[in-house]
């Protein structure tokens, strides 16, 4: 069971392509897409986005994403008509990074108050910051990529779901650019290509397990 | 006199008559400064809320307002849905069960209808949104009411204010909605929103007299 989520657009393209793209990093989250109006045109579908918000409900919630400003007060129509409008959040972020962001943290198990902030985040281009010294209790290892696409959506949907599942907190070193590991869309913008190597740094209680499954699933090509 | 459901089942079938008649005008103002689909979703919300009168008039005239909400809320598609969906709503549940609207339940009405939009829109006035038409409208209808003017003068006084006001957002620049991109190029531009706010007063106090 995961935070279900439901992306409101104008359009039923915008919003199918984008579940779709975000589905691909979250295998087991329900992610539905609400995007135009019955009959095909533009718009933003009251009905379609309260049947979808239910559907989307396994038990742990939903979050809204929203395009334009409209599609916004569609969806804070929708949540307010819900029978327990607590079970759902209009999320406030870009819908595409934001969905991404969302997706992830709701295959990862939280809640969502979390994954709604994780797609509020999203908008904040505080991600990548210049890379730093490694504080002493810091383990660090240095890895290849020999994966095809390199550090990107993917791969790095999957290291930050398996990093998740430790207590450590993991940054993740290019050249002279550094990312939050917990976060697809900052490993995304390192840009981390096939042949570059990457240096992943871990602290705390499970820092040491952590490196040694990102190595794993670098040296296993992510899986791919 | 006041307002049965009938009397406002009428007085919404004008308002709905009226939006027709300006679909054009509404889609050229929205043209100018939005996506031009106002005029378009108005009327495909009203012509909604009348085939739903045509089926079954409620009760209440709170029941009709529900029923404006309803329609309104599913196949408008626009911003004006939600805003015009949350003020017919929030202005049904102000009216409860009453049978009839006075002029004490018509300012709750008006009132709770302002407050809707502005809860849900986030626009105050000076944004140059359908809020500057109803800021002045509910203003004017609470000093008619003063005045001891009865439902067709409150809505007519709300009405000429609303005019007023969807007239000053020529020379607004627009801080809400798909205008606020344009910044001070919407300048000289009517908000389509205050219009239809004020095509829709008007409609009611027309069908007051």
């Amino acid at each position: 069971m995961s935070v279900g989520i439901v992306l409101v657009s104008h359009s039923a393209k915008l919003a199918e392509g984008l579940a779709e793209l975000a589905a691909q990093m979250a295998p087991d989250v329900t992610i539905l897409p609400a995007g135009g109006l019955s009959d095909g045109s533009i718009g933003t579908d009251y009905d379609e986005v309260v049947a979808a918000t239910q559907r989307a409900d396994s038990g742990d919630g939903v979050v809204l994403l929203y395009d334009l400003g409209s599609a916004q007060m569609t969806a804070e129509l929708a949540v307010e008509s819900l029978a327990d409008p607590s079970a759902a959040i209009v999320a406030d972020g870009p819908l595409v990074e934001g969905a991404i962001a969302a997706a992830v943290a709701a295959q990862a198990g939280q809640d969502r108050k979390a994954v709604a902030e994780a797609a509020a985040a999203a908008g904040i281009p505080d991600d990548l910051a210049p890379a730093e010294e490694a504080p002493a209790d810091a383990a660090e290892v240095e890895l290849e990529l020999h994966n095809d696409v390199g550090l990107h959506a993917r791969p790095a949907a999957v290291l930050v779901r398996t990093l998740s599942e430790f207590d450590a907190e993991v940054t993740v070193r290019l050249g002279d650019q550094e990312a939050d590991g917990h976060s697809v869309l900052a490993l995304m913008s390192l840009g981390a290509r096939q042949g570059d190597r990457i240096r992943v740094r871990a602290r705390g209680p499970q820092a040491s397990a952590a490196l040694e499954k990102a190595k794993e699933l670098v040296d296993g090509n992510f899986g791919e | 006199m006041a307002c049965e459901a009938a009397g406002v089942a009428a007085a919404v079938r004008a308002a709905a008559a009226v939006v027709a008649e300006h679909r054009v005008e509404l889609i050229d103002l929205d043209r100018a400064i939005g996506d031009g689909d106002h005029g378009e979703n108005m009327n495909r919300g009203f012509a909604a809320v009348v085939a739903a009168l045509d089926s079954a008039v409620p009760d209440t005239p709170g029941g009709v307002l529900k029923l404006v909400a309803t329609m309104l809320i599913s196949k408008v598609g626009g911003a004006a849905g939600p805003l015009y969906g949350t003020a017919f709503l929030r202005a049904s549940a102000k009216l409860g069960t009453v049978e009839a609207v006075d002029v004490p339940a018509l300012l709750d009405a008006l009132r709770a209808g302002l407050e809707g939009v502005q809860a849900r829109g986030k626009a105050v006035g000076g944004d140059a949104t359908m809020v500057d038409a109803l800021i002045p409208a509910v203003a004017a209808a609470e000093k008619a009411a003063e005045g001891g003017g009865d439902v067709a003068a409150v809505l007519t006084a709300a009405a000429d204010a609303a005019d007023t006001g969807a007239e000053s957002t020529v020379d607004l620049v627009p801080r809400k909605g798909r205008a606020s991109y344009l910044g001070e190029r919407a300048v000289g531009h009517m908000d389509p929103g205050a219009r239809s706010s004020a095509l829709l007063l008007r409609a009611f106090a027309e069908a007051a007299r």
